[in-house]
């Protein structure tokens, strides 16, 4: 946190990412200056030698010179190729959580945030994370349209109703960074924020054991399911059942009845929950009712959980797959590689992972 | 001698032409219903201006708000509210309509040597339709206005708000219309009204900006009405559009708002550009640097401009695949304006420049555009804008773009052709005085806006973390400087018409076609039908001006 008095002008880097993107801020600071000096040097001299001396005299004949045009049409495109180039390597960095993350599910509200952890611990407004442990944030909303905005971080993904999008970030550095809502959503949008607070692996233990400890995301999902809701008296996985068996199904592609596949990722569970007759797989009836407004959005993050859960290494999160509920020792286990691999080879792996999992990728929107 | 000699007389005593359009009639109705253009830009002029100084009641408002962290002076629900109707009265009333609408409404027919635009009954309706969509406005927001932000994002703005959303939003469905009007109304003049010899490339290119800004405008604006009417649609009768909750998607709402209102950007600074263009050839007495470049490139900026509309939703969920090729082409869109930059820049190079009032806008939009031009880059590149989007620099960012460069060029545009429209010179003290507070004025307020944006501070904010404060503070600070240096113009503008001293028909005498009719220009324009021997901007012996005369004119004592 800043704690001197004098005005911060540049916030704390507090992410693996951050390094980037304040890379590519002071390329393109560089840039305009470059671009802004010769300009505005020009504009002066050329002002200053070339000003009026007497009344009406026209200037030189000079209508334009093809190589100046030419030169300063390429100039500023090739410019702009690597800025574009550079911004698309950080973005795909932004937009690819490694596999190792631990999950957190945030519900949006107008106008608080609702986190809750794997382990089950849940948090208004504040979100308690490991140094050096990667984070992914599942996120949804009740209402508008908000976004989880962590300035030291560099990063933010708007949150959007009726779907899932996601955030990831890895920190690097214990402390208390703010948290914005920044897309505007109503009357106390300036209100709806809070802080991410960093903490030592040691200390993180201590606050997840000093918090009375619910159900786990997947526990409570198992329960809905198989009480609760009741969908396994369909989906259970039998032979004889009406609906489809749902082991291993998680990030496998689905064909679907009347042509058409789609990844089985977050949004198509949720989907398959909320409006089951849009997206039915190949060999089933469209006769699951509508599960719209009977269970809330934590609910449903419980219920995607345990359906990934079905799927031994599909979760993104769990680290293994046995274990549904992986304690905070474990947990703890994982952190060692993830923190700070940011190698090449993570941007290929990143691809299909924005592929699969993205909310608008064409397998999952041509459906629609 | 009879009282219409009389008249006769005493006018041309005064320099001002006996009869010209504004004194051939003087009865309301000769105002109400008249076809001329110049009149009715005139009545433009008049209602942007109310416009404006609403709008920037609002952002005054708004700047008073964020002196402190707090949310003191308004309420966070009130706050919201300015902020939003200072959007909407900024740009649907006063942004979009103020160049094209004044001054390419004046000045168009004139500099292509035509009698009055093709459509004059078109003209005149998209006046009232302007109207009545302004005061449908001003009437939503007497009755409690609208918070929904100017982009009027779902499901906030049909769910959500319960604000007066269907009347603003029915006020800017009709205003489009009157958007569209004018558009194709230039297009069709441009095409059909040149004069004999005014070839296409001795168009000024305030000519072809305005033609690149009316194809914007007739292909843009149906969208944002169609987006307008369907959101209307969901609000009132609850059929599934936007709203996720009864099957709708709300990032659909934000490609079709984006699709319009991202060329509309362009409707906002291409024909600032075409303002610039003149103003640095003009008074730097020199043809401009590769007038065919800086025409085409108002096309490609005009064309490109409907490709790039994604970059506003890199953060929303929109595929990251789809965000690449926005970004790229946003890369793409950025080569045309630079092209600009530069070769006004040549184009003072061995010019004979003269730094009047309206040339110091002229300098200062370049200097605004150039850092609204640059950052715009910033938002651009993928990466850097998942930090700053939705935060100060954003904001920042359009006001460089937005009044950096429309209102500035606005302003010196004004200046420029007021004798022209008016027959009277300002004060040339306070109008230089006006320019340089505006300039020094308006970096004040929004330069420091970059680093808040920076530092991650959100916008539409009402509150914010204390350590904003001071940077806040600054930009307070030179709003009032921005403030004092816009009232100004209004003031000695004002006191000009009755006291100014007559300008002439040329008082600088330039070659365009508007300088060679009498000032203020008669009915149709010119007393006999141009026809154009010259080159665009040509200021030497090829002009055809008497400049010895003149120069003669200007060493003797002034005796008018």
């Amino acid at each position: 946190m800043q704690t001197t008095n004098w005005v911060p002008l540049f916030p704390e880097q507090a992410s693996t990412f951050a390094w980037q993107v304040d890379a590519l801020y002071f390329y393109l600071v560089a840039v305009s200056i470059a671009f802004s000096i010769p300009i505005v040097l020009a504009i002066f001299v050329f002002g200053m030698k070339y000003r009026e001396r007497e009344k009406y005299v026209s200037g030189a004949e000079i209508h334009g010179s093809m190589v100046l045009e030419t030169t300063w049409s390429i100039i500023p495109f090739v410019v702009s190729m690597t800025i574009f180039l550079g911004g698309a390597i950080v973005f795909f960095n932004q937009m690819t959580p490694p596999d190792d993350a631990m999950t957190v599910y945030v519900v949006g509200k107008q106008w608080m945030w609702k986190m809750q952890h794997e382990t089950g611990q849940r948090e208004i407004n504040e979100l308690h994370v490991p140094l050096g442990r990667t984070v992914k944030l599942t996120m949804t909303t009740e209402d508008v349209i908000h976004d989880f905005g962590l300035p030291e971080f560099r990063t933010k993904a708007d949150v959007v109703p009726g779907r899932y999008t996601y955030l990831w970030f890895t920190p690097t550095k214990p402390g208390k960074y703010h948290l914005f809502c920044q897309e505007y959503c109503g009357l106390n949008h300036s209100g709806m924020g809070g802080w991410v607070y960093v903490m030592e692996q040691r200390d993180y233990d201590n606050w997840l054991s000093g918090n009375v400890s619910g159900q786990t995301p997947v526990e409570m999902g198992k329960d809905l399911f198989e009480n609760k809701l009741g969908c396994a008296s369909c989906h259970a996985g039998g032979p004889q059942q009406r609906g489809a068996k749902l082991e291993g199904v998680f990030g496998s592609t689905v064909k679907l009845t009347g042509g058409g596949t789609v990844v089985a990722d977050d949004n198509y569970i949720r989907n398959s929950i909320l409006n089951p007759a849009s997206q039915v797989v190949e060999g089933y009836q469209p006769i699951m009712p509508t599960f719209k407004g009977q269970v809330t959005e934590e609910q449903l993050n419980a219920l995607v959980a345990y359906v990934k859960s079905l799927t031994p290494g599909a979760a993104t999160n769990s680290p293994s797959p046995a274990s549904t509920a992986p304690s905070p020792a474990n947990t703890a286990g994982g952190t060692g590689a993830s923190a700070n691999n940011m190698t090449p080879a993570k941007a290929d792996r990143g691809k299909q992972n924005a592929a699969g999992s993205n909310p608008n990728t064409p397998s999952n929107s041509n459906s629609r | 001698m009879n009282a219409q000699d009389a008249v006769l007389e005493t006018g041309y005593q005064s320099g001002i032409p006996p009869v010209n359009y504004l004194n051939i009639k003087t009865t309301l109705a000769s105002w109400l219903l008249t076809k001329d253009h110049k009149r009715i830009a005139l009545m433009y002029l008049v209602s942007v201006s109310v416009f404006f100084m609403i709008g920037g009641l609002f952002a005054a408002t708004i700047r008073l708000e964020l002196l402190t962290p707090a949310s003191d002076l308004l309420e966070t629900g009130t706050y919201n509210k300015v902020f939003t109707e200072h959007g909407i009265m900024m740009i649907f009333f006063f942004l979009i309509p103020s160049i094209p609408a004044v001054l390419g409404n004046f000045l168009i027919p004139i500099m292509i040597g035509a009698k009055d635009l093709a459509l004059p009954r078109i003209n005149l309706i998209s006046l009232y339709i302007y109207w009545f969509a302004g005061a449908l406005a001003l009437y939503g927001l007497m009755v409690g206005g609208v918070d929904t932000g100017w982009t009027f994002y779902t499901p906030y703005s049909t769910t959500f708000s319960n604000t007066y959303v269907m009347i603003v939003g029915l006020a800017i469905f009709i205003n489009g219309f009157s958007s569209i009007l004018t558009g194709l109304n230039f297009i069709v003049t441009i095409h059909t009204m040149r004069a004999p010899g005014m070839t296409w490339f001795r168009l000024p290119l305030f000519v072809w900006a305005h033609y690149a800004v009316s194809l914007v405008m007739i292909l843009g604006t149906p969208v944002v009405a169609i987006t307008v009417l369907l959101l209307a649609i969901e609000r009132v009768s609850r059929v599934g559009i936007f709203d996720p909750s009864i099957g709708g998607d709300p990032i659909l709402f934000q490609h079709l708002f984006w699709f319009y209102s991202h060329p509309a950007v362009y409707i906002m600074v291409l024909p600032g550009m075409g303002v610039v263009s003149e103003l640095i050839s003009n008074f730097s007495r020199k043809k401009i640097f590769g007038y065919e470049f800086i025409a085409f490139s108002s096309i490609a900026i005009a064309v490109f401009g409907f490709l790039v509309w994604g970059h506003h939703l890199f953060v929303s969920g929109q595929s990251p695949y789809a965000g690449m090729v926005f970004s790229f082409l946003t890369m793409v869109v950025a080569v045309p304006s630079a092209i600009k930059m530069f070769n006004w820049t040549a184009t003072l190079y061995k010019g004979s420049v003269s730094f009047d009032t309206p040339m110091l806008y002229g300098l200062g939009f370049m200097g605004l555009f150039l850092i609204g031009g640059l950052t715009g880059l910033f938002l651009g590149s993928m990466g850097l804008d998942v930090h700053l989007t939705d935060t100060y620099f954003v904001v920042a960012h359009f006001h460089y773009v937005m009044v950096g460069g429309q209102v500035i060029a606005y302003l010196g545009g004004i200046h420029y052709w007021w004798p022209k429209m008016t027959g009277r010179m300002y004060s040339e003290f306070w109008g230089k005085i006006s320019a340089m507070l505006v300039f020094v004025g308006f970096n004040l307020t929004f330069f420091p806006q970059f680093l808040l944006g920076y530092m991650g501070m959100p916008r539409r904010y009402a509150a914010y973390p204390p350590e904003f404060q001071v940077l806040n503070i600054f930009s307070t600070a030179g709003a009032s400087v921005l403030g004092i240096g816009m009232l100004m113009p209004v003031i000695y503008l004002v006191h000009s018409l009755k006291f100014g001293k007559p300008a002439g028909d040329n008082p600088w005498m330039l070659p365009g076609l508007e300088w060679r009719t009498t000032s203020p220009p008669p009915l149709e324009n010119f007393a006999t039908p141009p026809v154009v021997t010259w080159e665009a901007y040509e200021f030497g012996e090829g002009s055809g001006l008497d400049l010895e005369e003149a120069r003669r004119r200007a060493a003797a004592p002034a005796i008018l």
